[in-house]
């Protein structure tokens, strides 16, 4: 056998990107944590050694419980709702209807629109003066006056979320049609002459068939909803009154703004360490529910 | 599925009615902004189509007079997108192949993978240090290689997938011929891969192009900024023509669009493996 020349040559070939892995990925995680231990400032002498304070300092604030809760707010709902339409207009488009290819193209717009122009757009859509939101409901009569959808802490949020899920539940749809397509005709029809109802074929022939794809698109939408960054920072920069600062938000004022690289980098590896969990319970359930499934 | 009702029927075409209307009306309306005049975006009540169509936004904006700072922020992103694509690839494509011909070293190419999990600001402040000191910030190739650490394990697991169907007798033929390991690649694997090695260079292009929280903190000015900066600054304050803003985003969202819509067999065939084997 030449396995052992085999593998020696693969480690070759893979060499090249393990070096500029650990250049741009390794070495600066590496430093976060060793800067997360000390007091250095973004510009000028680096910091001494002091333990876990930034830690403790960070875990206690204010600031931090309130990103926190504003990271998780963002995440449950926009995810819970990409998902739930994801499936329903995936069941849609898995029907038959006259344009059906033409919505199913339809689809790929919103995802393949830039975050930054999704966040552009949708800024301008809400505005307080000339926004086509306001304009829209107040021509239809809806609403008697105008808005500042994203100058007010009770509909900042909700604002936010309506603009991440229009950009990603065309994804989960298309992923959830695509799983959908693999449910084998026959074992639909034969539930039908069995007796099953629209909702028990739905439970027992068809989620079957969905829970995997499903379940990567909810980890992957967990993992990027838990890191938003671009569309907060267009659309309301964290206000108001810091209603809106998710968790990468306040590393990127405390570490940039603030120029505290020291305590920055703390807050980053608290989510870093968040987001591992998260995933790690996911996957756990991916292998579980793949156990009972087979 | 032949025997549904017309009210179903009914049902069904309404509702895809609504969701096309729902995800086509945002970006017909930004399409719409950027075509009309200052008045007609400031008339109460709102005017949903112009008067007159007003293009002077996009001249405004592509012509070199007028429009310096945008337009370098046009090239500065392709010169970025296109370096970190071809950087990608380069480590990408040996790494993708030796992954897929050895499974023993698929955990390596996991490990690459998790860094996915990663959010950007947990590398961000090492990363400005080092850049800093290599006097690359502000600079397209200092943006290009942190571009990589992104791009990288995105081509390469995208690769792995691409290669992993392509039967090895040939790979064997062609050692037993003596061919080396450069010929093995160049000959053999990248052109019998070459779908999947173009699929792999356009979303990796398209993932680049979309980059904004380092292109925010690691540019400042034209020498560097790129477009997705340049909108965010459009959008953030300063200019108060919201058509503006619109024409600057629907050239942003051109090319990404014209892909999706041109590769959406190859988008939806790679959710669905992607999804089955994930």
């Amino acid at each position: 056998m030449f396995t052992e020349r085999l593998t020696l040559r693969a480690w070759g070939l893979m060499l090249p990107l393990v070096l500029v892995m650990l250049a741009v990925i390794g070495w600066p995680l590496a430093d976060t944590v060793r800067l997360s231990f000390t007091d250095a400032r973004l510009v000028g002498t680096g910091g001494g050694f002091v333990g876990f304070d930034n830690y403790a300092d960070m875990l206690g604030s204010r600031n931090f419980r309130k990103a926190l809760a504003a990271t998780l707010t963002f995440s449950i709902w926009s995810v819970a709702a990409e998902l739930c339409l994801g499936v329903l207009v995936g069941l849609l488009l898995n029907q038959r209807f006259y344009g059906r290819t033409l919505l199913r193209a339809l689809m790929i717009l919103p995802w393949a629109l830039p975050t930054v122009v999704n966040a552009t757009l949708w800024r301008l859509i809400y505005n307080p003066e000339y926004g086509a939101l306001n304009a829209a409901l107040t021509q239809l009569g809806l609403a008697d006056s105008y808005q500042s959808w994203l100058g007010l802490p009770g509909t900042a949020m909700t604002a936010l979320i309506v603009a991440d899920v229009w950009k990603n539940f065309p994804l989960v749809a298309l992923i959830a049609l695509a799983a959908l397509q693999a449910v084998p005709r026959d074992i639909q029809a034969a539930a039908t002459s069995d007796g099953a109802n629209a909702w028990q074929r739905f439970r027992h022939v068809t989620l079957p068939y969905l829970v995997g794809p499903l379940m990567v698109a909810l980890v992957l939408r967990t993992i990027e909803a838990f890191k938003v960054f671009d569309l907060i920072w267009i659309m309301t920069r964290g206000g108001p009154a810091n209603s809106t600062r998710s968790l990468s938000l306040l590393v990127y004022q405390e570490a940039f703004a603030f120029q505290r690289a020291g305590s920055g980098a703390s807050l980053a590896l608290i989510i870093t360490l968040i987001i591992t969990v998260l995933a790690v319970a996911y996957l756990a359930l991916m292998r579980r529910a793949a156990g009972q499934g087979g | 599925m032949e025997h549904r009702s017309l009210g179903f029927a009914i049902f069904v075409h309404l509702a895809a009615l609504i969701v096309a209307l729902a995800v086509l009306a945002p970006l017909a309306w930004l399409f719409v902004m950027s075509i009309s005049s200052p008045a007609d975006l400031s008339a109460k009540p709102l005017h949903w189509w112009p008067d007159t169509i007003d293009l002077s936004r996009y001249r405004q904006l592509l012509t070199p007079e007028t429009g310096a700072a945008f337009l370098a922020s046009l090239r500065n992103s392709i010169e970025v997108a296109g370096m970190a694509t071809l950087g990608a690839l380069i480590v990408g494509i040996p790494a993708g192949w030796a992954a897929s011909r050895n499974p023993g070293l698929g955990w390596t190419l996991g490990a690459v993978i998790a860094t996915y999990m990663l959010p950007p600001v947990a590398l961000s402040v090492p990363l400005y240090l080092i850049l800093a000191k290599l006097g690359l910030l502000n600079n397209v190739f200092g943006l290009a290689l942190v571009y990589l650490s992104i791009l990288a394990p995105f081509v390469t697991w995208l690769l792995k997938a691409g290669f992993d169907p392509i039967p090895r007798d040939l790979e064997q033929a062609a050692a037993i011929d003596g061919a080396n390991l450069w010929q093995l690649l160049r000959i053999v694997i990248v052109p019998l891969a070459m779908p999947v090695v173009a699929t792999a260079l356009i979303f990796a292009f398209l993932l680049a192009w979309d980059e904004f929280f380092y292109g925010l903190l690691f540019t400042s000015n034209q020498d560097a900024k790129t477009l997705s900066v340049a909108i965010a600054d459009l959008a953030g304050g300063r200019v108060s023509d919201y058509g503006l803003i619109a024409a600057a985003g629907v050239i942003a969202a051109l090319p990404p669009v014209a892909v999706g819509l041109l590769m959406q067999r190859a988008l939806i065939s790679g959710l669905t493996n992607g999804g089955v084997k994930g």
